[in-house]
């Protein structure tokens, strides 16, 4: 639980100083889909927040390796999957870092009402694949 | 400077989720399933997360701009069914794999399924951009700043 709780302050500050820094949103969705179509002037401090991800990945496998976990998941199932986070990110303009923190954290009516949405269906889907498809998909 | 920024950024915010347990997609997929073993220690990284950018916010009505330039985000619009839409899907996706854009991206360099999802994932982000027509309208325009 301070784990958890400790984890999401990092994940605040780090938002919170490109915030205060780059006035830029710490959405993940949004800074990723920016550097896939990007715009003139645009693009470099996106990839540097994306190099910043993966490098922080490859650090703390090293560090704490026991925090990169896998899921009974088929690769199909994986690639539909992120198909739908693409595409529904794209759409609703965020995920959970874009609208779950960086929004609420400003109390955007927006934000809460893409954040409860996306928990919903979440949570829905989640309990599809547990409990009528025997947690394997 | 603000490339230097964005990248200490973005790796403080990997080694948060990391520590948070959000590049564990089961431990996410436990969470999001209330009516199983609910494990609702995530809802603290939301707290945790939620907490801190919350003051960041409060405290950035005392500049006039961000400390190295720029603008700040302007202020959000009305709700509409597109937002709602696109969350939906997104949950979905979310709820199936365990993994949000974040940790996916944290991950694809360490666990190969975390690489696939994260393929798919650019490959759905370039069909919208590609198809839709308010995103094409929105590269059109010229970037907030440079």
């Amino acid at each position: 639980m301070f784990q958890a709780l400790f984890g999401g302050m990092l994940i605040g500050l780090a938002a919170a100083g490109l915030l205060l820094g780059t006035g830029r949103v710490a959405g993940v969705s949004g800074i990723t889909g920016g550097a896939l179509a990007p715009r003139r002037g645009d693009w470099a401090w996106r990839a540097c927040f994306l190099a910043g991800l993966v490098a922080g990945g490859l650090v703390m496998v090293r560090v704490v390796p026991g925090a990169f976990g896998t899921i009974p998941r088929t690769l199909p199932a994986l690639v539909v999957a992120g198909l739908l986070v693409g595409v529904g990110t794209r759409i609703g303009g965020g995920c959970t870092s874009g609208h779950g923190v960086c929004g609420i954290g400003r109390g955007s009516p927006r934000s809460i009402a893409a954040t409860a949405t996306f928990m919903l269906t979440g949570a829905a889907a989640a309990f599809g694949v547990n409990h009528l498809l025997g947690g394997v998909l | 400077m603000r490339l230097v920024v964005s990248f200490a950024c973005g790796l403080v915010f990997a080694v948060g989720l990391a520590i948070a347990g959000m590049t564990n997609p089961a431990k996410v997929v436990g969470f999001l399933d209330v009516t199983g073993a609910w494990d609702p220690t995530l809802a603290f990284v939301m707290a945790g997360a939620l907490g801190v950018y919350a003051v960041a916010w409060r405290f950035r009505r005392g500049l006039a701009a961000p400390v190295l330039g720029g603008a700040f985000p302007p202020r959000p619009g009305a709700i509409d069914a597109r937002l709602l839409v696109g969350a939906a899907i997104f949950g979905i996706g979310w709820g199936i794999s365990g993994y949000c854009p974040g940790p996916a991206v944290v991950s694809a360099t360490v666990v190969p399924p975390a690489a696939a999802f994260v393929l798919a994932m650019l490959a759905g982000m370039a069909l919208v951009d590609r198809i839709d027509p308010v995103l094409r309208a929105t590269r059109l325009q010229p970037a907030r700043e440079s």
